[in-house]
C-alpha cells in the first residue's frame, strides 16, 4: 500500500517535471494572446489560430499558383518573372492552335494534345477498372474467409510504396529479359516486347497504376461495407432474397457515398498521374503513353529551351479541369449528406 | 608562475590563430557526373590539391548525367549553382560560365592547349573568354562484338564500309547467333547526326543558320526507319520512349546482345572493366556515306560558374586540374581521349587499359582526325541541343509508328525555329 503511494508520488513528481516547460510556455503565450483577444474581441480569435495555417497555405500553395498564372502570360526562357517578356494569352493560343482538335497531328503543340487524349484514355480505363477491382476485393475481404487480416495487409501493401519503386519493380518484371518474359519462354512462348507496342504499353500503365493504388480505395469501400448493418442482410435472407439481388439492391445503394468518393478521388489522381508512367514507359512508345503532366514537366524542365510559359499555361488548363472535378466531388458529397 | 602564464597565453593565442586559419578555409562545390571511373580519379586529384592548398576545400557533388542537363541549368538560372561544374551542353550553359582569364596565372597555357575547344564554351560573338577546359574529348563511333562475328562465321566489314554494308553483315550475324540487336544506336540526336553528316547532311545554310533537313539527312533518317522495319534495329531503343529521352544500349552490349553498338569513346572505360574476358569487342571506324566517314565530336568540360563568390579559388583549382601532369594522369587513368592539344600530340599512355581498350582508344584517336568540319560546326553551335532533341523526338515518333517521315521533317523544322526564337526572347 505504502509502496503504491510512494510510486504514485514519484509518478506525480515526474509528471510535474515534464509538464513544467509546457506550463511555462502556456503562461508566456497567455500574455500576448490575452492582449490580442482584448484588442480584436473573442469572436475574431479563431482567425488568429487559423493564421499560421493560412500563411503556410498561402506561401506554399496559393503563391506558387499565382506565380504559375504569371508565368503562363510570359514568354522566353529566362527564369525570373521580372526578366520575362509579357505575351498575354499567347501561350494559351499556342496550345489551342489546331486545325482539328480531335487530330493532334494538326495541332501546333501536337504533344500537348496527344497528352490530353492519352490522359483521357488512361483516366477512363483506370477509374472503371480501379472501382471494379476495388469493389470486388472489398467485398471478398469483407467475407469471413481464412487469413482475412493477412489479405487485407497484402492488398494495402503497394499503397505504401513510392510510385518510382512501383514502376521500377514492374519494369524489371516486364522488360525483354524480365520475370514475365522468363515465364512465357519457359512455357514455350515467344518473348513479348511490352513497351514497344502502344496497346501493351497503355495496358501496363493502367494495370500498374491500379495495382499500386487499389489498396487505398479498397480500404474506403471496406469501411463502407462494414458500416452497413448486418440485420438488413438478415432480414433480406429471411425474405428469401438471393445473394446477387441483395448485393444489387442493398449493398450497392448503401455503399454509394463511398463509391462516389472512390470514383472522384481516383479520377483526380488519374488526371495527375506522372511518376509511375514516366518511369515505367517514358511516355512511349512514340507518344502512346505521354500524359499531360509529363508534357508539362518536359516542356518546363527537360527540353533545352525550358519553356516555363507554355508549361505554365498547360498547368493552368490542367488546374481548371482538376478544379471542376473537385467541385463535382463536393457536389456529390453534399448531395450524399442531405437527409433522404 | 609568470612563465607559466606566458606559456598558457601563447598556447591560447596559437590555438585561436589556428582556429581562425581553419575558419578562413574556402569551400568550393563542384558538380560532377561520371560515365566510368572519372569520379574516383577526380576525388583523388582533389585530395592532393587540398593537401597542397589547405586554405581551399573542394566538395565533389556527384550527380546522375540527367541532372547535369535538366537540373543544373535551372539551378544556374536561379543563381544557386555550384562554383564549378562538369557540363556537356556547353552552348546551353555558356551564359552562366565564369571567364577565368582575370584570375589565371597563365591564361596563354589554356589558349595554347585547350584553344580549339574554347569556342564551344563561348557565347556567339565572344572570342576571348576562358571558362574552363575539356575533361574529355569524345568522338562518336561504333563498337562491335567480334566474338559474335566469329561465332557466326561472318567477316567484319572493312575500314571504308558503308552503313548498308554493316547493316547486312550485322543482320547475318544476329540471325545466326540469335542476338536481338543487330545494330543499336544510342537514342540521341547527337549520335544520329554523325550518321546523317556521313550521308551528306550539311546542317547549316550559307548564312550559317540551321538548315537541318536536306537530302543527306533524309537518307540517314530513311535508313534508320527502314532498319526498324527490317529488324536491323530493335524498337526497344528509339521506339519505346517519347520526346528527347536518352536511351543507351551499353548494358545490352555488355550482355552480348548487340552485334554493333553506335555510341562513343566515353564507353571504353566501362566496357574494359565490365566485359572483361566475356567476349572480344573492338572499336571500328565510322561507316561511310556520301559525306564521308565521320562521327560527331563532343565531350565534357569543367567550367567555373560566374555566380561563385570565390573566383580566385575556382581559378586555382582549375589551373591545378588543367595543368599538364594532372590532366595527363586524369586522361590516362580514365581512358579518355585527351582534350589537351599538347598531350594529344605527345600521346597518352594508358597503363591500366587492356589490349582491347588500347585498340579502341587507338581507333577513336584516329577518328578525331576524320571528323568533318560540318560536325565540328554543329558541335560548336550554341543551340545544337535544340536540333538534337527535335530530331530524336520526331524521328523516334516515326519509328514508333506515329506519322510519316515527311511529317517529321516539317515538325523538326518547326520545333527548331520555334525553340530558337523562344530562346532569343
Amino acid at each position: 500500500m505504502s509502496g503504491k503511494a510512494a510510486s504514485g508520488g514519484i509518478g506525480d513528481r515526474f509528471g510535474g517535471v515534464l509538464s513544467a516547460p509546457y506550463t511555462l510556455i502556456m503562461k508566456v503565450l497567455d500574455i500576448p494572446m490575452r492582449a490580442v483577444q482584448n484588442a480584436i474581441g473573442e469572436r475574431r480569435m479563431p482567425y488568429v489560430f487559423l493564421l499560421p495555417n493560412f500563411l503556410l497555405f498561402g506561401l506554399f500553395v496559393f503563391l506558387p499558383l499565382i506565380l504559375n498564372v504569371g508565368y503562363s502570360l510570359t514568354g522566353g526562357s529566362k527564369l525570373y518573372l521580372s526578366e520575362r517578356p509579357f505575351v498575354g494569352l499567347g501561350q494559351y493560343a499556342t496550345l489551342l492552335d489546331c486545325t482539328n482538335h480531335l487530330q493532334p497531328s494538326t495541332c501546333r503543340e501536337d504533344h500537348f494534345w496527344r497528352g490530353v487524349y492519352n490522359t483521357i484514355t488512361f483516366v477512363v480505363l483506370q477509374v472503371v477498372f480501379m472501382v471494379l477491382f476495388s469493389l470486388l476485393t472489398a467485398v471478398v475481404l469483407n467475407m469471413k474467409i481464412r487469413g482475412r487480416g493477412f489479405f487485407r495487409a497484402v492488398y494495402f501493401f503497394p499503397v505504401l510504396l513510392s510510385p518510382v519503386v512501383v514502376a521500377l519493380i514492374w519494369k524489371w518484371i516486364l522488360q525483354r529479359e524480365g520475370l514475365l518474359n522468363g515465364a512465357i519462354t519457359t512455357l514455350g512462348g515467344e518473348k513479348i516486347l511490352f513497351f514497344v507496342e502502344p496497346g501493351w504499353a497503355m495496358f501496363w500503365a493502367v494495370f500498374v497504376s491500379i495495382w499500386a493504388h487499389m489498396g487505398f480505395y479498397t480500404l474506403i469501400l471496406l469501411a463502407g461495407l462494414q458500416a452497413i448493418p448486418a440485420d438488413i442482410y438478415e432480414a433480406a435472407e429471411m425474405d428469401g432474397t438471393k445473394k446477387w439481388r441483395a448485393f444489387h439492391r442493398l449493398t450497392l445503394p448503401l455503399l454509394m457515398p463511398n463509391l462516389i468518393v472512390v470514383i472522384v478521388l481516383s479520377l483526380i489522381k488519374g488526371v495527375q498521374t506522372f511518376d509511375e508512367v514516366f518511369v515505367l514507359t517514358g511516355g512511349g512508345p512514340g507518344t502512346a503513353t505521354l500524359l499531360v503532366v509529363q508534357y508539362i514537366y518536359e516542356t518546363a524542365f527537360s527540353n533545352q529551351v525550358q519553356n516555363f510559359g507554355l508549361a505554365g499555361a498547360a498547368s493552368v488548363m490542367l488546374g481548371v479541369v482538376l478544379f471542376a472535378l473537385t467541385l463535382l466531388q463536393l457536389f456529390f458529397a453534399r448531395k450524399g449528406e442531405k437527409p433522404t | 608562475m609568470k612563465r607559466m602564464a606566458w606559456l598558457l597565453g601563447s598556447a591560447i593565442a596559437l590555438s585561436v590563430a589556428g582556429a581562425s586559419g581553419a575558419f578562413a578555409q574556402t569551400t568550393l562545390r563542384m558538380t560532377w557526373y561520371s560515365d566510368g571511373n572519372e569520379g574516383e580519379v577526380m576525388q583523388d586529384l582533389l585530395a592532393r590539391f587540398e593537401k597542397a592548398n589547405p586554405d581551399i576545400k573542394v566538395v565533389l557533388d556527384q550527380v546522375p548525367f540527367k541532372a547535369i542537363n535538366e537540373n543544373l541549368p535551372v539551378q544556374l538560372a536561379a543563381g544557386e549553382g555550384p562554383d564549378i561544374a562538369r557540363v556537356v551542353d556547353l552552348g546551353g550553359v555558356a551564359k552562366f560560365m565564369l571567364d577565368l582569364r582575370p584570375h589565371l596565372k597563365d591564361a596563354a597555357y589554356f589558349e595554347k592547349n585547350y584553344g580549339p575547344f574554347l569556342s564551344w564554351m563561348r557565347l556567339p560573338g565572344d572570342t576571348t573568354s576562358i571558362p574552363g577546359y575539356m575533361t574529355q574529348l569524345t568522338v562518336t563511333g561504333p563498337f562491335v562484338n567480334k566474338t559474335l562475328f566469329e561465332q557466326a562465321g561472318v567477316a567484319l566489314p572493312g575500314e571504308k564500309a558503308t552503313w548498308a554494308d554493316w547493316a547486312k553483315a550485322t543482320k547475318q550475324v544476329a540471325d545466326k547467333v540469335k542476338a536481338p540487336f543487330p545494330i543499336a544506336i544510342d537514342r540521341s540526336g547527337h549520335r544520329f547526326l554523325g550518321m546523317a553528316i556521313s550521308e551528306g547532311a550539311k546542317m547549316f545554310d550559307a548564312k550559317g543558320e540551321p538548315a537541318v533537313i536536306d537530302d543527306g539527312f533524309k537518307t540517314a533518317a530513311s535508313m534508320v526507319v527502314d532498319w526498324h522495319k527490317t529488324g536491323v534495329m530493335s524498337k526497344e531503343l528509339w521506339g519505346s520512349v517519347s520526346g528527347a529521352t536518352y536511351r543507351g544500349a551499353n548494358d545490352e552490349f555488355k550482355n552480348a546482345q548487340v552485334v554493333m553498338y553506335m555510341s562513343g569513346s566515353w564507353q571504353i572505360s566501362q566496357f574494359d572493366k565490365q566485359i572483361g574476358n566475356a567476349f572480344d569487342w573492338v572499336a571500328v571506324p565510322n561507316p561511310c556515306g556520301a559525306g564521308g566517314c565521320t562521327g560527331m565530336p563532343g565531350g565534357a568540360a569543367l567550367v567555373g560558374i560566374k555566380t561563385t563568390k570565390n573566383p580566385q579559388a575556382v581559378a586555382k583549382v582549375m589551373e591545378y586540374l588543367a595543368s599538364e601532369p594532372v590532366a595527363q594522369e586524369f586522361y590516362s587513368r580514365t581512358l579518355f581521349v585527351p582534350g589537351h592539344v599538347g598531350l594529344a600530340q605527345k600521346g597518352i599512355d594508358y597503363p591500366s587499359a587492356s589490349p582491347l581498350a588500347k585498340q579502341a582508344l587507338g581507333v577513336f584517336g584516329k577518328q578525331v582526325g576524320q571528323v568533318s568540319q560540318t560536325a565540328y560546326a554543329l558541335q560548336g553551335y550554341t543551340y545544337n541541343r535544340i536540333i538534337f532533341n527535335a530530331v530524336i523526338s520526331r524521328v523516334g515518333q516515326v519509328v514508333a509508328g506515329e506519322g510519316t517521315l515527311d511529317e517529321a521533317y516539317k515538325r523538326i523544322e518547326q520545333d527548331v525555329a520555334a525553340q530558337i526564337a523562344e530562346r532569343k526572347k
